[in-house]
């Protein structure tokens, strides 16, 4: 079950590597701004969820994190396009990770206590560890403007410790 | 007289004294600890200068000190004997530092 959903995740963010590789229209500014937003809102959500059902601290901890640094990183993305004048656009990926991600947490949300923990950190760092490669192989190297571009390096910087503080507490649930 | 001279002269040792304990700022731009390796002496005082727009931490692995620096704001800790320290950011593991604390 969790290696259909992470297999769901991969797919969704294929589609976006998958596109860049086939076509040689890569995704434009819009459409990566929203692809980036909705991964953030995704994450969100989930850790939303984990702050309502678990009574692991660490957990709650890491979910908290969760909440407070991807908010800060989609409020400056809001900032930014609105100061581009830039409408995002939805795509066939940014719905894809708005429906597998609303799949996953009608998955986690029928766990409890330590299945629960457990499924949610795991998810996390498969989650991070698909949006990161997404961002250095297709998104990043996609964006044309240099402050959207300055902003997903960020980002990045951001998420690829949320996969090791994700990494380091699934070892320690095990 | 003689009096005012010694106190005076105290005084300005004992400011002499404060002032040999310094303060290293260490900055935090773009998910690291700018340097990230820095020597100290006993006394001293590491302030850590948040330029990002997120919430960091400064946790000592030995556990002597952990602290949050928010979002474009400041935080320090006060250097208390000669070791090295190996420090990381919690939420953000991928941040490392050292400081080598020696012997004022």
């Amino acid at each position: 079950m969790l290696g259909s959903r992470l297999a769901a995740a991969g797919v969704a963010l294929v589609m976006v590597v998958g596109s860049a590789a086939a076509q040689p229209a890569r995704p434009t500014d819009p459409q990566i701004a929203h692809i980036a937003y909705t991964a953030g809102q995704v994450d969100i959500a989930a850790a939303k969820l984990a702050l309502q059902k678990s009574h692991n601290a660490q957990v709650r901890e890491f979910a908290a994190d969760m909440v407070r640094d991807h908010t800060a990183v989609n409020d400056k993305a809001l900032a930014l396009v609105k100061k581009l004048g830039v409408t995002p656009a939805d795509n066939p990926t940014s719905e894809a990770l708005v429906k597998q991600g609303e799949e996953n947490r009608a998955r986690l949300a029928k766990l409890d206590g330590a299945a629960f923990d457990k499924a949610y950190v795991d998810n996390e760092v498969a989650y991070h560890r698909e949006v990161n490669g997404a961002l250095e192989k297709t998104l990043i190297p996609s964006a044309s403007n240099h402050e959207l571009k300055a902003l997903l390096e960020t980002g990045l910087k951001i998420f690829q410790g949320h996969q090791q503080h994700a990494e380091m507490i699934a070892a320690a649930l095990q | 007289m003689r009096g005012e001279v010694f106190a005076a002269a105290g005084i300005f040792l004992a400011a002499t004294g404060a002032a040999s304990a310094d303060t290293i700022t260490v900055e935090i731009a773009k998910l690291a600890f700018v340097p990230a390796q820095v020597t100290a002496h006993v006394g001293d005082t590491i302030v850590w200068k948040n330029e990002d727009f997120i919430t960091h931490t400064a946790t000592a692995r030995n556990h002597e000190w952990d602290v949050t620096i928010p979002a474009h704001a400041t935080g320090r800790a006060v250097l208390s004997k000669p070791e090295v320290i190996d420090y990381f950011c919690r939420i953000h593991p991928n941040m490392r530092g050292r400081i080598t604390v020696e012997e004022k």
